[in-house]
């Protein structure tokens, strides 16, 4: 009875849950397409409704365009070709240019930070002969300075052929102070002897002291036992000149009442007989009045101190020096006079 | 068949009307003809602009811009066809394809039937295509061209007179 009862009342159940899952069921299938019928139905309203004004704009600025395009192959400008060229070259001119800019900057960074390798070396090898070049040219000027020396020698010689004379390299100095000499590289078997003169074509420069076979040592004006006769080229007035172991000159036994000015010009004056007359001697630099003769100091014509070639005289016939004495006369070598009453 | 359709925007009601088959083709093919030759024989119809006149009013009636731009374009391309070797296609293409999409725009938006409005869309249209061209040639052709002078407003005033007569005519072409 109880399990009768209990039966019908599982048969029940079951039959109650069997409607709600039918129920359930049924109602998903009706429910669900009318969900999916709105969504469709909005969905569509959105697709259609919209973008159909922006189809016709869009079909409108596709047809302009369509035909500004066929106007501009049409279109043909005078000097630039057809429109459509010039707008194609015009659109991508600046993309180009950005790329060559681009390109540049990427060739300007590898070529000057990541393709430096050799160059180091390169800098090496350049530094080398860069030092090899200035040797170059320092002989080279070496050698020019030597030419120019000997073009003015020869052609100092050539303008007095009928005075004989000697050219001589000077190959040697005085070994200290105390004395003022210079030896040359020629000698006795060249024809020179004791006390013939020795001038440059700027000047005297001394006297030949002691000859031997090849060489010859000379006593310059400078040394202190040094000196030549000498006067002044505008007052005729003549004088002794000689040397004090210094730079300078002095000529000397000049009477205090002789008129004498810084700047005058002295020449040789033949008196001592180992110079022939007129070869510039000097520029008178300073004049000191003294008791009874004045102290005249006399800047030498010759460059004494930078003698590498000289001329040696192998006669006593005048030589005429009038325009190397104007010559040197006018680029004064001397320092700033100082006149001193 | 339904002859005519209404849009509804709001409270108004504006007509889109249908025309007998080929009555569109026809019409603007006499208009071209007629554009074309008529000058020849009278040079003082030069003034009109038959081909444009038939564009404003189909595009006035048909109220489809895809629609109006489309018929301006054909119309605008054969009239450049017909313009001789000095006229590039495009150039009244271009001009008549704008005033096709406005006046179909317009159309959808307007009621376009009184004449007193038909005379005034006619004129500013006339007006507007004038502007395209003088545009066109200025930027394009490198041509110097004035912008307004009393001629473009007489020739206005002449072609929406006769529009506003034509579009009447054209009426009757209308499905009923």
């Amino acid at each position: 009875m109880r399990l009768g009862t209990f039966d019908r009342i599982s048969d029940i159940r079951y039959q109650e849950a069997e409607q709600s899952l039918e129920c359930a069921l049924t109602c998903r299938k009706e429910t669900r397409p009318s969900r999916l019928r709105v969504r469709k139905k909005s969905f569509e309203q959105k697709m259609v409704g919209i973008p159909s004004r922006h189809k016709s704009l869009a079909l409108l600025g596709g047809v302009l365009l369509a035909q500004v395009l066929l106007l501009a192959v049409q279109i043909k400008r005078d000097s630039r070709g057809r429109l459509i060229r010039v707008w194609a070259v015009t659109a991508v001119t600046p993309f180009e240019r950005m790329g060559a800019w681009g390109i540049g900057k990427v060739r300007g960074v590898w070529t000057h930070y990541f393709a430096l390798q050799s160059t180091s070396r390169e800098n090496e090898a350049l530094r080398i002969e860069n030092d090899a070049l200035k040797l170059t040219i320092a002989q080279l000027q070496t050698r020019a300075a030597e030419a120019d020396r000997l073009a003015t020698l020869l052609s100092f010689k050539q303008s007095h052929e009928n005075v004989p004379m000697l050219g001589a390299r000077v190959i040697a100095a005085s070994a200290g102070t105390a004395s003022r000499t210079i030896e040359i590289d020629r000698g006795e078997r060249d024809g020179i002897r004791r006390d013939m003169a020795v001038i440059t074509p700027d000047g005297a420069v001394g006297k030949v002291i002691e000859a031997f076979r090849d060489s010859a040592q000379v006593l310059l004006l400078t040394d202190q036992y040094g000196g030549a006769g000498a006067m002044i080229v505008d007052s005729r007035v003549q004088g002794p000149v000689g040397g004090t172991g210094e730079p300078t000159l002095v000529m000397k036994y000049i009477p205090t009442e002789e008129e004498v000015k810084v700047g005058e010009k002295l020449v040789t004056s033949g008196m001592d007989k180992i110079f022939p007359r007129d070869i510039p001697v000097g520029t008178i630099v300073e004049v000191k009045a003294g008791n009874p003769f004045k102290l005249v100091r006399v800047q030498p014509a010759a460059k004494l101190d930078r003698l590498e070639t000289v001329i040696v005289l192998l006669t006593q016939t005048p030589v005429e020096f009038k325009k190397e004495a104007e010559a040197a006369n006018s680029v004064p070598s001397g320092p700033a006079a100082v006149v001193k009453p | 068949m339904t002859e005519a359709y209404e849009l509804h925007s709001g409270e108004t009601h504006i007509e889109v009307h249908k025309f007998f088959p080929g009555a569109i083709v026809l019409v603007t093919a006499v208009a071209l003809v007629i554009q074309a030759s008529a000058p020849v024989y009278f040079p003082k119809l030069r003034i009109f602009d038959l081909p444009l006149l038939v564009t404003i009013y189909f595009g006035l009636s048909r109220r489809n811009p895809s629609t109006g731009l489309l018929l301006g374009t054909v119309i605008g391309l054969s009239q450049d066809a017909l313009s001789g070797p000095t006229v590039p296609l495009g150039f009244y293409g271009i001009a008549k394809t704008l005033v096709g999409y406005l006046a179909s725009s317009i159309g959808a938006r307007l009621d376009t039937e009184h004449p007193a409005a038909r005379f005034a869309l006619t004129f500013g249209f006339f007006v507007l295509q004038q502007g395209i061209l003088v545009l066109v040639r200025r930027l394009l052709l490198a041509q110097p061209e004035p912008w307004f002078n009393v001629h473009l407003a007489i020739a206005a005033a002449v072609n929406a007179l006769l529009g506003t007569v034509l579009f009447a005519g054209f009426d009757r072409l209308r499905r009923r």
